[in-house]
């Protein structure tokens, strides 16, 4: 039997080690995330801080399209705080009874307004390069949450000898080690209101765990689902086997 | 040892019977708990999602309806009819005498404010949407609302007076959030 | 096979007028089932287990999605985030994928370890062969539906494949696509036939069981079934067996749902599709890799392709290409030795897959593709007449027997 589980998982785990190539080249600094195994949850505190960075810093020019104003109420945002948030962009609606289309603040149910009405536009005012939509950043980037963090916090002078295009920047960790964003975290760039320091690691943690919960708003309730259907299955499997045992005690 | 034969043998004899016995019941309870719980997941899926819940209510602006006029919006996909009664539709509507009402109900329990009509706008019969809305739209012998899939009649407060359907149209929740608009739901 | 006596009026009455309850009476409940199978022919059942539950999230899954080009990836994400479990049923369904897999593998590596193809199992062989074909079809179409950059430029590698062909290459390629490109009628054509297939597939499963229930299961000793003494019923002996497999598996297969879920997942298909942008490092899922390997170590277009296929296709020859008269390979010592060598020349290719084709990965998946090719083609055919196999045991009943004493 241990050979039945044996085989598949070497199989899966040759092969799943095989996309870790895409990175800058540095190697990505493993952190520890409060959600991290089988009990890791998402701490509320640190995901509305993260926000916070998120909504003051990173929605300047990043989407999150992914994510509607109401999910923000599951990391602690109040109905007013939420319908505050919502509120700040306007998002095209219509047409009206006159036939034309207008702009309306958001509503809860808006999904979060993108900061540049498309690509292109995104494009023109960052120098040609895109921000992505950072909804599903972590899911999206192999070493997932350690690599968004490493890569906010792997920004160096510029070695000799190294050739950087013109508005680029160097970074140790994101492909080609040139990345048109410009270093995004510095040491109080927020002030949170719970009270924690704002040094530029708080701050890259923070917005890193909100981001691990915009691409995957679903963990917590999957893992303690989880734990009740594991705790099931092994009472299940045991009685199949007990009952297997009793049956087969006459055959051998 | 005992040669099994091809049929299964008696559950009740031999030193293991009553043992195989229990942990038979437990273990096929078990397992059809866990079946029924499976099962929940997929049938839950076909509900309401989150995104859909989140779009219950619907705003509408009334200040452009005049008197004897009605509109339609929209709210959770299904039509809602909102009429500026006249007077004389108050009046017709508050006058029936509930005799007359398949579902007896007073007008003035189906409205927040008299001049104001909200209605879903379903016919409780099977579903169709009843005429009415429009100036030219037959309005059905009580001057209301007339469906014309199967011939049932409402009256000036959305009540059923003749034909199949069993109930009268159904005022759904709503408020008044300044004298002229009112949030559905 | 007597028809068995129903008590119940109402099922002796339907009984009577369509066999319905004795089909299931003989097919599932006194199907006389040698009685020293082993653990590895638990992987059959689970198999069709793998199938139901892919067939059932699928369906509900389908009831969400959207087959469009500007709709589908975010269909998808409104099943993780609004849709009720949503995210439990596509990931079972994402997961559930991979398990199927590693089911029919298991099935298919143990049919060769014991010889089971051999007659009188051809047929039952060849449509275990059609249900894998069907199988990798369903995947690969599947994994388009998601929309993300791996499913485009998944289905943009593969479809291109077709252009291998001599003169209606193109033709052939661009009628799949619908268009000029994978685009939206390649994406609704992808969901239409993805939905079709699994329930060829389970007709081709009612035909496989039909075949074994007419050949009999094969068994650990290679030996047929002589009479009673070598059986027993399958119910309860082996439904009991077969459900705590399925429970072992659920503890398995649940882990990776609930824990690991993206394990077997490419991060690049949580980016939306681009036909403008081709990934760095593109790689099929996992279950492709060694045939992907087998294309890739042939340095010719149509001869790749061919290779490629032709790896599933001398399976088909099987029965034949081994001449050995034994079946099980536990009474055949040099066969073992060899078997435990192709399933490594392939855990190789699998890897050799998912690298990129440069440097060494060159050379080492050209030789595990000669090997693959070698075993199936000269070794097996001159094993049967050069080996000389252990002594049988005289039935099933003795093996179970001498294995006690």
């Amino acid at each position: 039997m241990l050979r039945t589980i044996l085989i598949p998982a070497a199989l899966a785990f040759g092969l799943a080690a095989t996309p870790a190539l895409a990175s800058g080249g540095a190697p990505l600094t493993k952190q520890s995330w409060s959600w991290d195994g089988v009990f890791g949850a998402y701490d509320q505190a640190q995901l509305k801080r993260g926000f916070q960075v998120f909504h003051e810093v990173c929605s300047n020019c990043h989407g999150l399209k992914l994510v509607a104003y109401r999910n923000l109420k599951v990391i602690g945002l109040s109905e007013e705080e939420a319908k505050a948030v919502a509120g700040e962009r306007e998002v095209k609606d219509g047409p009206n009874d006159e036939g034309e289309m207008f702009n309306r603040p958001g509503k809860l149910s808006d999904h979060y307004i993108p900061p540049f009405a498309n690509d292109q536009a995104a494009r023109v005012s960052n120098n040609g390069a895109l921000p992505p939509d950072l909804s599903l950043i972590t899911k999206a980037r192999v070493g997932g949450p350690d690599y968004v963090y490493s890569l906010l916090m792997g920004y160096a002078d510029t070695p000799e000898g190294f050739t950087l295009n013109d508005g680029m920047n160097y970074n140790k960790i994101f492909a080609g080690n040139q990345i048109g964003m410009a270093p995004p975290i510095a040491d109080d760039l927020v002030t949170y209101a719970d009270g924690t320091k704002a040094s530029a690691d708080q701050i890259a943690k923070d917005v890193v765990s909100f981001l691990n919960w915009a691409a995957e708003p679903e963990m917590d309730a999957r893992k303690s689902m989880g734990l009740k259907v594991m705790l099931f299955l092994l009472l299940l499997t045991g009685l199949f086997y007990a009952l297997k045992r009793k049956i087969w005690a006459d055959v051998h | 040892m005992a040669q099994p034969s091809s049929t299964p043998p008696d559950d009740n004899k031999g030193p293991n019977g009553p043992r195989r016995d229990f942990l038979l019941i437990a273990t096929s309870a078990v397992g059809a708990v866990g079946t029924a719980l499976a099962l929940w997941p997929f049938v839950h899926s076909m509900n309401p999602a989150a995104d859909t819940l989140a779009l219950s209510t619907t705003e509408v602006d009334l200040s452009k309806v005049a008197e004897g006029m009605s509109i339609t919006v929209t709210w959770q996909g299904k039509p809602v009819f909102v009429r500026h009664r006249t007077a004389d539709e108050i009046k017709q509507a508050a006058e029936t005498p509930m005799a007359d009402l398949r579902d007896p109900k007073n007008d003035k329990d189906r409205v927040q404010k008299a001049e104001w009509l909200v209605l879903i706008g379903v016919c409780t019969h099977l579903g169709c949407i009843p005429l009415g809305q429009k100036a030219a739209d037959p309005k059905g012998d009580f001057g209301g609302w007339f469906c014309p899939c199967h011939g049932s009649h409402y009256d000036t407060s959305g009540r059923i007076r003749k034909g199949p359907a069993p109930l009268n149209l159904p005022v759904p929740k709503y408020t008044f959030l300044t004298d002229t608009s009112i949030r559905i739901g | 096979m007597s028809a068995p006596a129903f008590d119940n009026k109402i099922i002796k009455w339907i009984d009577e007028r369509l066999p319905l309850f004795t089909m299931l009476e003989h097919s599932t409940t006194s199907y006389p089932t040698p009685k020293n199978l082993n653990y590895w022919w638990n992987f059959g059942s689970l198999a069709l287990f793998a199938l139901v539950i892919m067939i059932l999230t699928g369906i509900f899954l389908a009831m969400s999605y959207t087959p469009h080009v500007s709709m589908a990836f975010d269909s998808v994400e409104r099943i993780m985030r609004d849709v009720n479990y949503g995210w439990l049923l596509r990931y079972l369904h994402m997961n559930g994928a991979s398990f199927f897999f590693i089911c029919v593998y298991i099935h298919i590596f143990r049919g060769m370890y014991y010889g089971s193809y051999k007659a009188p199992r051809e047929i039952l062989w060849w449509l275990g062969l059609l249900i894998l074909l069907a199988m990798m079809a369903t995947a690969f179409l599947g994994y388009v539906l998601p929309w993300g950059q791996m499913s485009f430029w998944g289905a943009t590698v593969i479809t291109n494949l077709f252009s291998a062909v001599p003169v209606v290459g193109d033709f052939i390629v661009t009628w799949l696509w619908g268009g000029f490109a994978v685009d939206n009628p390649t994406l609704n054509r992808f969901f239409s036939l993805h939905y079709l297939l699994p329930f060829v597939i389970f007709a081709l499963v009612a035909l496989h069981l039909i075949a074994l229930h007419t050949s009999k299961s094969s068994n650990p000793s290679g030996i047929e079934i002589k009479g009673p003494q070598d059986t027993i019923a399958f119910h309860p002996y082996y439904t009991i067996k077969d459900l705590y497999g399925v429970g072992v598996f659920l503890l398995v297969f649940l882990g990776f749902v609930f824990y690991a879920p993206n394990f077997f997942g490419e991060p690049d298909n949580y980016i939306p599709a681009n036909p403008m942008v081709t990934p760095t490092h593109i790689v099929p899922e996992w279950y492709f890799l060694p045939f992907y390997a087998i294309l890739r170590a042939i340095p010719d277009k149509l001869g790749g392709v061919i290779a490629m296929f032709g790896a599933i296709i001398v399976l088909f020859a099987l029965p034949w290409l081994d001449s050995s008269k034994v079946k099980s390979g536990r009474f055949r010592p040099v066969f073992k030795w060899f078997f435990w060598l192709f399933l490594v020349d392939c855990v190789v290719l699998g890897w050799v897959g998912g690298k990129p084709a440069e440097g060494h990965y060159i050379p080492i998946g050209q030789a595990a593709t000669a090997w693959y090719f070698l075993h199936l083609v000269v070794v097996l055919p001159l094993l049967g007449r050069l080996e000389k196999p252990l002594a049988l045991p005289a039935s099933i009943s003795a093996s179970v027997l001498k294995e006690k004493a």
